[in-house]
């Protein structure tokens, strides 16, 4: 199929509904707008659900109705709107409740700026509401992936019966690349059923209870162990990641997203000069890929192990976790809306290297 | 290896985002790979902006452009600003029409581009964009007149085909300021 | 010479990023006055809201807070409480106020809290980039409301003014709009008032002003107050909503 330019909020919002999306709930924030903005056109087009709620909390509190009730169904923000529905995922994740939601991360913290940032890896990856719970993370790096991503998405949602989060930065949001619409679009007849649902009895079953209360607390650790089995489940299956350049590198730059780009831009100046850079680019940061990394950075070859972000570093945690000592582990990044530059980059690989 | 890292840069309202995005359809449409990157927020009302397009025929990096190899400049402050950061050997379009400045540095080239007066001699000033972009294609050779001809007739049908003709001439026009090159 | 006109010393020198005719430089100098002319600059604190006027701290000459988008009522609340002989105002838009701040603002009211709240009414989100509000006019567009807003699918504008007026702990609301010198005159007359309730400890005072966004109703300023003149008034009607000291009598 041809290719055609897509700004990457409006790819996503499209890429929803040919997931067979009909149900969207969310409030205007910067630099993810035009998601929203685009659904309130298209979404009504579809047959299906646009809302401008009255705040992010009401929005993924919709969710969970719109969910309970059967549907496929999303919300988008971008960080300090998702801050405030940390409590409704909490609560989907409590409830077994499937959904995607959006995150176009801009740089905090508090009201911060509008501009990219990655902030939020702590949120998204080791829950920013109450509770033992986990979310399953995509980060793609470019629309083609967010788009190819966005079916997947839906589809683990359901599966798995557990929210999914898209994690991108403004820039991804922003910007336009060209985008192959690879798989069919669906039509929500095509979907799975869910029997769980709450969609009125109509005299043929028990009624169905969608809720996250287990007042005793035996019932409350057993509810717990079943998700925290469904999780080892995600965790065996879900993994994602990809490497570039990884033979033979002297130095393994890890980022997800921009950063990832950005590192690869590294790579090339380093090539210049001699230097061999690979980059190791997790596409799920939640379940982590752990082992592949751990895989990667045991190859001989590489003498350093550098994180890129745009934060003051979150995810190099789970570097260090997955390098586990082997190797050293540093961090590059530059947090509030800067996004680092190859050059840069580049240079804490030199410095990594001891050179 | 063809790899243009192009910034347009300019007033909010000067059109300089669809610049951009013309260059990068017209890109994709000769099998190229693109992208577009616009700066945002709320300096666009009215202030300056400005986005990234980078065109080439390998595997796109990074959308981010911080070293150009071509700077579109259409205001003075654009100028001011990306004027250092220009790819030595690099190529700078300078919107001569209200840019009081020539370009500083000797080691890239320079094309003076008087897009508004053009637009005026054919008489509306929404070309004056197909002017700078007819300069922009003549001077690098990435992108053909034809495939942005193309574009136009999709988008000016009906009442508004005869506009085609008209955004043809500009982009001669335009051509006509990097000939000399 | 005689000084016959001066900026007042309630706005600092800073340039607004206010676009070319919004009304929302004359509501910012029209409660800087206020302040000044009461004397109480000194000793007042204002709560910045998330909207175009987020920059609001910026641009008063007294204490400034910063809230989260909608929490300014509980933020002013916080701070009054800590400093009950002080001023305390908040600077809400509509989106601010009416939309994600609907239980801070209704709940503030409720406890008669001794703040004052300056409600910039434009039927729009601003800074955002023209999102439908909740004080969006059936019909207008919005770009999450390309077709206009449609009363079935999103509701009909919410009167705040009204709501509020409703609670007992309201001391004075009123609605007025900057359109004409005359109704600019008025409109002063009514933030100074509630300034001065708010210092007699009455409770809760709130000026709702209608206010125009030339940038995203896609008009020129002048035809943006003619806009707001023809059709924002009729569906928010000017006048108190709510006196105390009236009630008195
Ligand atoms: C939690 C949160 N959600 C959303 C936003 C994005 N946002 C910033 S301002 C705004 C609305 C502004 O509209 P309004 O309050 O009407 O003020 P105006 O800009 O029109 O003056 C929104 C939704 C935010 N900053 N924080
Ligand atoms: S966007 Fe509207 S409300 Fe905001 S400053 Fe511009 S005109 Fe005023």
């Amino acid at each position: 199929m041809a290719k055609e330019l897509w700004k990457g909020n409006e790819a996503i919002a499209e890429a929803a509904i040919r997931a067979g999306c009909r149900c969207y709930f969310g409030y205007p924030i910067t630099p993810q707008s035009e998601i929203p903005e685009y659904m309130s056109l298209h979404m009504p087009e579809a047959g299906g659900v646009f809302l401008q709620s009255e705040s992010e909390i009401a929005a993924i509190n919709m969710v969970y109705g719109a969910s309970g009730a059967g549907a496929r169904v999303m919300t988008s923000s971008s960080s300090p709107g998702i801050s405030l529905k940390q409590e409704g995922i909490s609560y989907m994740c409590g409830a077994e409740l499937p959904g995607v939601i959006v995150n176009v991360m801009r740089g905090g913290p508090g009201l911060g700026t509008i501009q990219p940032a990655q902030g939020d890896y702590y949120q998204a990856t080791r829950g920013g509401g109450n509770g033992d719970y986990r979310l399953i993370v995509f980060a793609p790096a470019n629309i083609q992936e967010v788009v190819d991503l966005m079916q997947e998405a839906f589809e683990l949602a359901d599966k798995y019966r557990m929210p999914v989060m898209m994690l991108l930065d403004g820039m991804i949001g922003q910007m336009m690349e060209p985008v192959e619409w690879k798989r069919p679009a669906l039509s929500p007849e095509d979907l799975p059923a869910k029997p769980w649902a709450t969609t009125g009895t109509k005299g043929e079953r028990r009624p169905n209870i969608i809720n996250s209360l287990f007042i005793n607390p035996d019932a409350c650790n057993d509810h717990n162990r079943h998700l925290e089995e469904k999780y080892q489940r995600v965790i065996e299956n879900e993994q994602r990641y990809e490497i570039n350049d990884a033979d033979e590198a002297e130095v393994l730059f890890v980022a997800y997203g921009t950063p990832a780009r950005l590192a690869r831009a590294a790579a090339r100046l380093l090539g210049e000069e001699g230097i061999k850079a690979g980059v190791f680019r997790p596409i799920t940061v939640w379940p982590y890929p752990y082992e592949a990394l751990h895989e990667a950075a045991s190859k001989e070859s590489v003498r350093a192990v550098v994180t890129v972000e745009m934060s003051t570093g979150q995810m190099v945690d789970d570097v260090r976790i997955g390098v586990n000592g082997i190797k050293p582990v540093s961090f590059v990044g530059q947090a509030g809306g800067v996004i680092p530059t190859p050059r840069e980059v580049a240079d804490a690989a030199r410095k990594a290297l001891g050179r | 290896m063809a790899y243009n890292e192009i910034i347009v840069a300019g007033f909010g309202g000067q059109g300089v985002m669809s610049i951009g995005t013309t260059m990068a359809e017209a890109a994709m449409s000769q099998g190229l790979n693109v992208s577009w990157l616009p700066s945002y927020g709320p300096e666009m009302r009215g202030g300056t902006a400005n986005c990234c397009v980078v065109i080439a025929d390998s595997e796109i990096i990074s959308p981010i452009v911080l070293e150009p190899s071509e700077l579109i400049a259409m205001n003075q402050p654009s100028l001011d600003k990306f004027e250092p950061a220009v790819k030595p050997g690099g190529l700078i379009l300078v919107n001569k029409s209200i840019v009081e400045r020539g370009i500083r540095r000797d080691d890239v080239r320079a094309v003076y581009v008087p897009s508004l007066e053009i637009a005026s001699e054919l008489g509306n000033m929404r070309v004056a964009n197909m002017v700078m972009l007819g300069a922009y294609i003549e001077a690098t050779k990435q992108l053909k007149f034809e495939t942005v001809i193309n574009m136009l007739r999709h988008i000016f049908t009906g009442k508004k085909a005869h506009l085609v003709e008209l955004n043809e001439i500009a982009l001669q026009r335009g051509a006509a300021c990097s000939s000399g090159l | 010479m005689a000084i016959v006109y001066q900026k007042t010393k309630g706005l600092t020198d800073a340039e607004t990023h206010y676009c070319p005719g919004c009304t929302h430089g004359i509501i910012h100098k029209l409660v800087a006055e206020s302040l000044e002319e009461l004397g109480v600059l000194e000793k007042t604190v204002g709560i910045a809201p998330v909207g175009c006027s987020v920059f609001a701290y910026d641009y008063f000459n007294c204490d400034m807070l910063e809230a989260a988008h909608g929490r300014a009522p509980a933020v002013a609340t916080g701070v009054k409480r800590v400093l009950p002989d002080h001023v305390v105002f908040t600077y809400q838009g509509d989106g601010d106020l009416a939309a994600i701040g609907t239980a801070e603002i209704v709940h503030a009211a409720m406890r008669g809290e001794k703040i004052t709240t300056i409600f910039v009414n434009n039927a729009i989100y601003g800074m955002t980039g023209g999102q439908m509000a909740p004080t969006t006019l059936v019909g207008q567009r919005a770009t999450t409301a390309p077709l206009g807003r449609d009363r079935n699918h999103a509701g009909s504008p919410i009167r705040m003014a009204e709501i509020l007026a409703t609670l007992d702990g309201a001391a004075y609301i009123e609605r007025v709009t900057v359109i004409s010198p005359s109704h600019i005159m008025k409109a002063k007359r009514a933030i100074k008032k509630a300034f001065e309730l708010q210092m007699e400890g009455r409770g809760f005072t709130m000026i709702e002003v209608l206010s125009s966004c030339p940038t995203n109703w896609g008009l020129t300023p002048v035809n943006a107050l003619n806009w707001l003149n023809e059709n924002m008034i009729p569906v928010f009607p000017l006048g108190v909503f709510k006196d105390v000291t009236k009630e008195e009598v």
